[in-house]
């Protein structure tokens, strides 16, 4: 219990505690707990009384120091906590902006289409080849059982050299080089730039193609045309995608088809309608083509293909416009271009 | 190859509809590129009469017409010159839809005076002929009939892309020859008239040049009377788009096209002597085209010369001189067979295209000349009248005895088709080819002589020094007209009989597919793209001049027939095309962005090397928590550094040298080594002159990095790493240095003061500037000390220290900043 001096002087303290800011908290504490503060004080008062009286006045000295001591703590916590909510508020940011811009660029589609290729072909045992831009006429040419006089030289629009090299007017001086510098099996697609003298809406003067190659013991038709149908399904994301073959001419295979796919022509969606859509060639390897670079047609036999690339681009993603693949708008990149983030691979989806 | 569809049935009995015609030809590889029906444009156009024409009274040009329609009378002002009194014309009434004016008739005035429709000319009417004046019908013109019905232009013409295989269809009986195979009716039989022939031919054959051309047949035909053909010749060629000139001229059109066998015919009285004689070009021989220019043939070339000279460029064209005209009255007819590929070089060398040519080159039947010439002689005499002379002949018929052999399980293991035997003989004899011998498992069948692409005499063109060539050559020697065959009965079946098979795979789990290389270039392209750069693909060449900005621009890299003259060079860095990417970018108004290309850049030696080139141009994007700043070199660094390093390149093995190639800024560049020689990549500042150049804004940065420079990373296995549990310690240090001193050099003699224990070193601070003196820097360094063995104690710190500044001294010709 405590005397009513005490009392007094507990509610005085209690009251100017409860009001008290940070630094009269402070020096509330010094003035009533510190080394001569009137609580310290009163507590050594009782070093000078006797037992009896020491036993009285102490339990009431000891619990006014508890309970000054528990106010003042609560209110240290008090104005602690107040104090926080002040600066944190001061501290608000407008989160709402944006970031340090740290924009990512984008991949081209064509390179996308390449990966995409690279990956499919992979699952089916393919590897890539490259071969140079610049060509000698063999290579390109005669090899391919393409002589000089044949009429399907003027279908080529070719650029030549001053030197008389060509440009490569598509990729099968690729499958050439191959076949020279390694034995069948051959398992190989060529995706890379062509050129062909030929410039307006639908034309580009540089292009890209992807060539296919296979050439091993008991390959026919129906391989060519399986081949096809399960690339272009995986490529369009179309399963069973309508494939059909339809019979052309090429002077490097015999016979040789136009490759078409099935589609809509008023939606442009790919595998539905019933309309006919040219997206390559193809054909038996021909055995000129092979014997001409030391292989024998008697033992071994194979197809070929081609595709554009920029044409197969276009119908995925419905670009429609074939000048602008190169015209390196960066809206356009910024919009067809892919992020490099997702490259194009058979386990996350082509 | 155009035809129409009556001229089809000239040939082929069918009932087929023009939609099964037309998807057929397309199955059988004749591909159907454009079916045009004017039926349907040419439909408001009818016959008339020009009852009075008199002269407008305020023109003098103009004539005002009264026109008989059929239907009544009208008036038509008319500017053409030859709108007279009594003339049939065709005439557009209002509402007439003009397609070759592009204009719809209305009914108004011109120069006060009332018109109701238009007189119509060929062109306007879309059509080949004259478009001098308005169209002159003859007098039997049906006055008030539908002029395309009068005239036959109202059916389907068809046109079809002709493969360079199939000459044979380069002509309306090989095409019907085709379809009747394919099953669509039944082919009528070609039989050439007897022709009544007197006398020898005033023109005969001397060949001095067989090889060119191994047999030529000819006659002359004695009083013909040329002039206009009649209605169904002249609506044969304008149904295809041939202007039809005389009869004469025409008959030779005709069968070029109806048989694929090129004719040609020289006015007697026109030629000099009495032979022609096939021979090379001479230095002096000179003639008029009958494209109208003159043409000088070459020693290569096989001419046709009378007395005078050379009258004809043998199978590619006549002369306008020995032509025939309307006076014509003895015309001599050439009917001959020329070596296709000297048809083909001369065509290519004197660039002259023609229908005799296409032919030729493609080759013709070689078989039926004295048929095909018993033919049109019978049209001329049948079209001109006249009397006919014996048939003058030089060389001889040709060998033909092709033959091939089909085994029939190769239709399954080659063509992977289920046909069987007899379907499959049954193909090849409709289409002509004739059984030698049969058995059970093979067929011997004679090429047709209209196949030339058909077991092809062999022309290999082998490498030089195969292994197994002469094996190969033999293997194709036999496979190749087997193939032939293979081709013909797939055709015929149709392509959906190939059942689709899958390629199986060894290994379920396939090998990698890209080699080393490709996936560097793979993750160039998305290291760069993922620092904020778009990728670009630009051509591989450009003009000469900005290339010339980009280094050596040699002759070997030039193009001999560019497309047009700002591409005429092949680039010798992507930087060239990038740039001038850039430089579209910012006339367009986008002046902040950065481009890269993977690319080929083309040397001298016409190698091509790979590199990934970009560009950044402007500044950083805005932003309100960081300064935007001007790109510069040290961005374009690290581009280069980020794919260096993504591909695996020792960072700490890579030096940069100062400076570099002079279309970058001299003082803000560099090159990235790995090694003394290995130059990996360049980066920096384009150097300001060149931003002028090419308008791009000056301070754009770019880099190059040399893709197959890059030595391939070592894949070793990575020991243990050493991860001691001692917290490492930063000392900073500010060291005064020459300006020109290399931070590079400061930091590696810095890591390198004490191996064991530095593991970084960082440059985070210099200035230049007061306390500084003159020409000197300070460059502030933080370094990193990783205790391994045990805590350091001061004093082991103070004496790495000492040493830092040691080296740092020494390489670097530093002193400790005061």
């Amino acid at each position: 219990m405590l005397s009513d001096d005490l009392k007094t002087l507990l509610d005085q303290a209690l009251g100017e505690i409860g009001t008290a800011d940070t630094e009269a908290l402070e020096a509330l504490r010094v003035s009533l707990l510190g080394k001569s503060g009137s609580v310290t004080m009163l507590l050594k008062s009782l070093g000078g009384m006797d037992p009896e009286a020491r036993k009285a006045a102490g339990a009431g000295i000891n619990l006014l120091k508890t309970q000054i001591t528990d106010a003042i703590s609560a209110r240290r916590a008090t104005l602690d906590e107040a104090a926080l909510t002040t600066r944190l508020a001061a501290e608000r940011i407008d989160v709402t902006q944006p970031p340090r811009p740290e924009p990512l660029g984008a991949i081209h589609p064509i390179s996308r289409t390449v990966e995409e290729i690279a990956a499919i072909f992979g699952a089916m045992g393919f590897a890539i080849k490259d071969g140079p831009d610049i060509e000698n006429d063999w290579n390109n040419f005669s090899a391919l059982n393409i002589p000089s006089h044949h009429p399907a030289r003027a279908m080529m629009d070719t650029f030549y050299l001053t030197g008389g090299e060509v440009l490569r007017t598509h990729t099968s001086p690729v499958q050439v080089r191959t076949m020279l510098s390694e034995p069948p099996p051959i398992r190989i697609i060529v995706p890379g730039r062509t050129f062909r003298a030929d410039h307006d809406a639908t034309h580009s003067p540089m292009f890209h193609q992807c060539e296919g190659l296979v050439i091993e013991e008991g390959i026919t038709l129906g391989h060519l045309k399986g081949c096809l149908s399960d690339f272009l399904s995986a490529f369009f994301g179309v399963p069973n995608l309508p494939v059909r073959l339809r019979t052309s001419y090429f002077p490097f295979t015999e016979p040789s088809m136009e490759v078409d796919i099935g589609w809509n022509k008023k939606t442009g969606e790919i595998g539905g309608g019933t309309d006919w859509l040219e997206i390559g060639g193809s054909g038996m390897v021909h055995p000129n083509v092979l014997a001409n670079c030391g292989i024998d047609p008697r033992r071994y036999q194979g197809f070929a293909f081609g595709v554009g690339l920029e044409r197969i681009t276009m119908l995925k993603h419905g670009i429609n416009d074939l000048r602008l693949f190169y015209e390196s708008d960066v809206r356009w990149l910024r919009h067809y271009g892919f992020s490099p983030l997702s490259p194009a691979t058979l386990h996350e989806g082509i | 190859m155009k035809f129409s569809l009556s001229w089809l049935k000239t040939w082929l009995d069918t009932d087929a509809s023009l939609d099964e015609i037309s998807t057929t030809l397309s199955a059988i590889g004749l591909e159907v590129e454009d079916i045009e029906n004017k039926a349907e444009t040419l439909k408001p156009f009818v016959i008339a009469q020009i009852v009075e024409a008199t002269r407008h009274p305020n023109a003098d040009k103009l004539q005002v017409c009264r026109v008989n329609t059929g239907a009544g009378e009208v008036t038509i002002v008319c500017g053409a010159p030859n709108a007279r009194t009594g003339l049939k014309v065709v005439m557009a009434p209002p509402g007439a839809y003009v397609p070759g004016a592009g204009i719809t008739i209305k009914i108004g005035e011109i120069r006060g005076q009332k018109s109701e429709g238009m007189l119509t000319s060929f062109r306007e009417l879309g059509l080949e002929g004259d478009a001098d004046g308005i169209i002159e019908l003859p007098e039997d013109a049906p006055v008030g009939e539908p002029y395309a019905k009068w005239a036959g232009l109202d059916e389907p013409i068809v046109e079809i892309a002709i493969t360079p295989n199939r000459g044979d269809c380069l002509a309306v009986r090989g095409i019907a020859r085709d379809l009747a195979a394919a099953g669509l009716g039944r082919l009528k039989p070609f039989t050439a008239p007897a022709i009544a022939a007197s006398g020898a031919s005033a023109i005969t054959w001397k060949n001095e040049f067989p090889e060119a051309a191994p047999w030529v047949l000819g006659r002359t035909v004695r009083g013909v009377k040329n002039g206009q053909s009649p209605d169904w010749l002249k609506q044969r060629l304008e149904s295809i788009g041939l202007r039809p000139i005389n009869t004469l001229v025409d008959i030779t059109n005709f069968f070029t096209f109806d048989l694929g066998r090129p004719l040609h015919v020289f006015d007697v009285a026109k030629l000099s002597g009495n032979a022609l004689t096939l021979r090379r070009g001479q230095e002096d021989d000179i003639f008029l085209g009958l494209h109208g220019k003159e043409i000088k043939p070459g020693a290569e070339d096989c001419v046709i010369a009378d007395a005078a000279g050379a009258q004809s460029l043998a199978g590619i064209t006549g002369g306008e001189t020995t032509g025939c005209d309307d006076a014509t009255t003895e015309v001599f007819i050439e009917c001959a067979l020329f070596d296709r590929v000297r048809i083909a070089q001369t065509g290519q060398r004197t660039g002259i295209f023609s229908d005799a040519r296409q032919r030729f080159e493609r080759g013709i039947d070689s078989q039926i000349l004295p048929e095909a010439l018993d033919a049109a002689t019978a049209l001329v005499l049948a079209l001109c009248g006249g009397e006919a002379s014996e048939v003058t002949e030089a060389g001889s018929r040709p060998e033909w005895t092709r033959e091939a052999k089909l085994r029939f399980e190769r239709i399954r293991s080659f063509g992977g088709s289920d046909i069987s035997a007899a379907e499959a003989v049954a193909s090849l004899e409709r289409l002509g080819f004739a059984v030698r011998t049969e058995d059970e498992t093979s067929v011997t069948v004679a090429v047709p002589s209209w196949r030339n692409d058909v077991a092809q005499p062999q022309s290999l063109d082998q490498a030089p020094d195969l292994p197994g060539a002469e094996a190969a050559a033999e293997g194709a020697a036999e496979i190749e007209p087997e193939v032939d065959l293979i081709e013909e009965v797939l055709r015929l079946k149709g392509l959906d009989a190939i059942a689709p098979v899958s390629l199986r795979t060894d290994s379920v789990i396939p090998a990698p597919i890209l080699t080393a290389k490709q996936a560097r270039t793979a993750l160039a392209r998305r290291a760069l793209a993922v620092r904020g750069l778009l990728e670009c693909v630009t051509f591989s060449f450009a003009d000469d001049a900005t290339c010339a900005l980009f280094g050596e621009t040699p002759e070997g890299l030039r193009l001999a027939n560019p497309i047009a003259a700002d591409l005429n060079q092949m680039r010798p860095t992507p930087l060239v095309t990038l740039s001038q990417a850039a430089a579209r970018n910012v006339a367009r108004g986008f002046g902040e962005f950065g481009l890269f290309e993977v690319g080929p850049a083309y040397a001298g030696d016409r190698s091509q090397a790979l590199v990934a080139a970009g560009l950044r141009v402007g500044e950083t994007p805005l932003s309100a928590l960081a300064p935007s700043r001007r790109y510069d070199a040290l961005d374009a660094k690290a581009d280069a550094l980020a794919v260096l390093s993504g591909l695996g390149v020792p960072m700490d093995a890579v030096t940069t040298t100062v400076g570099s190639t002079g279309y970058y800024h001299p003082g803000q560049s560099g090159e990235l080594r790995q090694g003394p020689k290995t130059l990996l990549a360049r980066f920096g500042a384009l150097h300001p002159s060149l931003c002028a150049k090419l308008d791009l804004p000056v301070g754009s940065v770019a880099f190059e990095i040399f893709l197959d420079a890059i030595p391939e990373p070592k894949r070793r296995k990575k020991s243990a790493p050493a991860l001691p549990p001692f917290q490492p310690l930063r000392r900073d240090f500010a060291f005064l240095v020459a300006e020109t001193t290399p931070a590079e050099t400061v930091l590696r003699a810095a890591k390198g003061a004490e191996r064991n224990i530095i593991t970084n070193a960082v440059l985070f601070d210099r200035y230049q500037g007061k306390g500084v003196p003159e020409g000197q820097a300070s460059l502030a360094i933080a370094v990193t000390l990783q205790p391994s063995e045990k805590s350091l104690t001061d004093a082991e710190i103070e004496a790495i220290c000492a040493k830092i500044v040691a080296e740092v001294g020494k390489k670097a010709g530093a002193t400790l900043r005061g």
